[in-house]
């Protein structure tokens, strides 16, 4: 089968999420490739949306994280106080699944504003659960389309901290544990160096290059001396994530 | 006791201009229908707090009803950004919006500690983000073990107002399904208004729902669809096509004001 890069984006980050994961989810990118993983190689995976459906076993999609069919199909529903306070604050998250609008070199992430906060160009929705999420939780993975767009020298606004300044600033900063362990992109996957929390290529999606991948980053991206190369979609995995439609699409 | 009213009664009684309201649901139970009496009631300078505003407060703020919104995340979920929200952060139309930002964890945390009468809530948070110099947070020592924690004030509205699924004639009210901070937001504000789907004379016990008996509830308005287009589970999905058909109405602000005429100021409580 063919495939778009989009899919082979949600492949690739479905394919992180271990069986038995207790993963805190957001809406939109990183919920389709969660669920894709839960239909496919780990069906023990256990989503958390911040609507305070622990377990939660959607069928299709779902539209927005008030949607009923998180609360149906999920082992418990809580309030949104107590999935923050007793759930992620308690630390009992293995992996917090995020987008966002832009990201730096150490992971940190934008999605407030675009230019200043005072009189911003764009103002985007906001922080909602992502910076406790990536504070909090063993690991934060993130999917975003590669473009320089998007992978920038500067932040417009740190609405998150992935490595904050380098290495230490989580420490600092009383995180001890956590930041940013994986970004899939469509073009490859970027992991941080482990001595200078620095995102560095380490895997290209099949037909990408490295040089599209320095041309998609606005900073000096480094690339790891033995890039992988992904492995291709299954039709196993396009068959699975073709089914997944949103809650709209199944009403129509 | 809670007081059965008409939603115009209620609004008339417990919303004044110039108070803070609350108004709460996680993107289920939306409670649009007092949202749209506050518009037609002309409600000005109110400070709006609400997590996830999405077109309910794009709503308010683009007829110019708030002066100020304390929230986490502004968007139309699933579909994209509220334009009037930005029009009046980006443009200062219809007029200037004060923003008070935050994140879940901490608004979530703050109306607890409201709803616990506490002056402020405490949590790990916050830290190494730019919000620290936007917002109220501060830094706090834990007095037991020294450790450095995050402070947010109580959220301690004038008025909040969720929408359940049902409440019984005495005023007690259930809801289930996601129910995001309802519970919290009652109990932090000092006057507070459920519309519900309907009344009952005999409430069924539902598993994990959320009851509030009727002497913690100030007024309760029976709304059927008082949450559309948003959900109300057991009664209604989302109305998507709405929230889709909402990124065209709303980008545009003379064909906004043509809508809210039509379907909200000219428009009935039932519509």
């Amino acid at each position: 089968m063919t495939w778009t890069p989009d899919e082979m984006m949600a492949v690739a980050a479905a394919r992180r999420l271990g069986d038995g994961t207790v993963c805190f989810v957001g809406i939109g990118l990183p919920s389709r490739a969660a669920n894709l993983a839960r239909m496919t190689h780990a069906p023990g995976c256990v989503l958390i949306y911040e609507s305070g459906t622990i377990g939660a076993k959607p069928r299709r999609l779902p539209l927005s994280i008030g949607d009923g069919e998180l609360a149906e199909t999920a082992d418990a529903v809580v309030s949104v106080p107590e999935i923050f306070g007793y759930w992620l604050q308690g630390g009992r998250i293995d992996v917090g699944f995020l987008g966002a609008a832009q990201i730096d070199r150490f992971g940190n992430l934008n999605s407030s504003v675009i230019g200043p906060y005072d009189s911003p160009t764009v103002r985007l929705p906001g922080a909602g659960g992502a910076p406790e999420i990536a504070a909090l939780c063993k690991e934060t993975y993130v999917m975003l389309r590669q473009t320089p767009r998007a992978f920038v020298e500067q932040l417009d606004f740190r609405t998150t901290v992935g490595y904050g300044d380098g290495p230490g600033s989580r420490r600092e900063l009383g995180m001890p544990r956590g930041g940013v362990t994986v970004v899939v992109t469509d073009v490859g996957v970027l992991e941080p160096d482990p001595r200078t929390c620095e995102l560095t290529l380490t895997s290209l999606h099949p037909g990408r290059t490295a040089d599209e991948a320095r041309a998609a980053t606005g900073w000096a991206l480094r690339v790891a001396a033995d890039v992988s190369t992904s492995e291709p979609p299954t039709d196993a995995e396009l068959g699975a994530l073709r089914s997944l439609k949103t809650t709209a699409e199944v009403a129509a | 006791m809670a007081e059965i009213l008409p939603l115009a009664d209620a609004i008339s009684d417990v919303v004044h201009d110039g108070d803070t309201v609350a108004l709460e649901g996680f993107t289920h139970l939306i409670p649009y229908a007092a949202g749209h009496e506050l518009i037609r009631q002309g409600r000005k300078e109110l400070t709006l707090v609400r997590m996830t505003p999405d077109l309910i407060c794009d709503q308010l703020i683009g007829m110019g009803c708030a002066r100020k919104l304390i929230f986490s995340w502004g968007g139309n979920p699933g579909v994209g950004s509220l334009h009037r929200f930005r029009d009046a952060v980006e443009h200062g139309w219809p007029g200037p919006l004060e923003l008070e930002e935050h994140t879940h964890a901490g608004i979530a945390a703050a109306y607890a500690a409201g709803a616990s009468n506490l002056p402020f809530a405490v949590l790990r948070g916050y830290a190494g983000t730019d919000l620290v110099a936007h917002t109220r947070v501060a830094r706090v020592t834990c007095p037991f073990t020294g450790e450095d924690l995050a402070a947010v004030p109580s959220i301690r509205p004038d008025v909040g107002i969720v929408h359940a699924q049902q409440a019984d004639r005495d005023g007690n009210v259930q809801l289930w399904g996601i129910s995001g901070v309802q519970k919290e937001t009652v109990l932090a504000s000092a006057r507070s208004l459920v519309t519900v789907e309907e009344i009952v004379d005999e409430l069924e016990p539902r598993p994990g729902a959320v009851v509030l008996p009727g002497w913690s509830v100030g007024a309760v308005s029976p709304v059927p669809g008082g949450a559309h287009p948003s959900y109300a589970q057991g009664y209604y999905d989302r109305d998507n096509a709405f929230y889709v058909a909402w990124d065209e109405i709303s980008r545009d602000r003379d064909r906004f004001a043509d809508w809210m005429r039509a379907h909200v100021l000219e428009a009935g409580v039932a519509a």
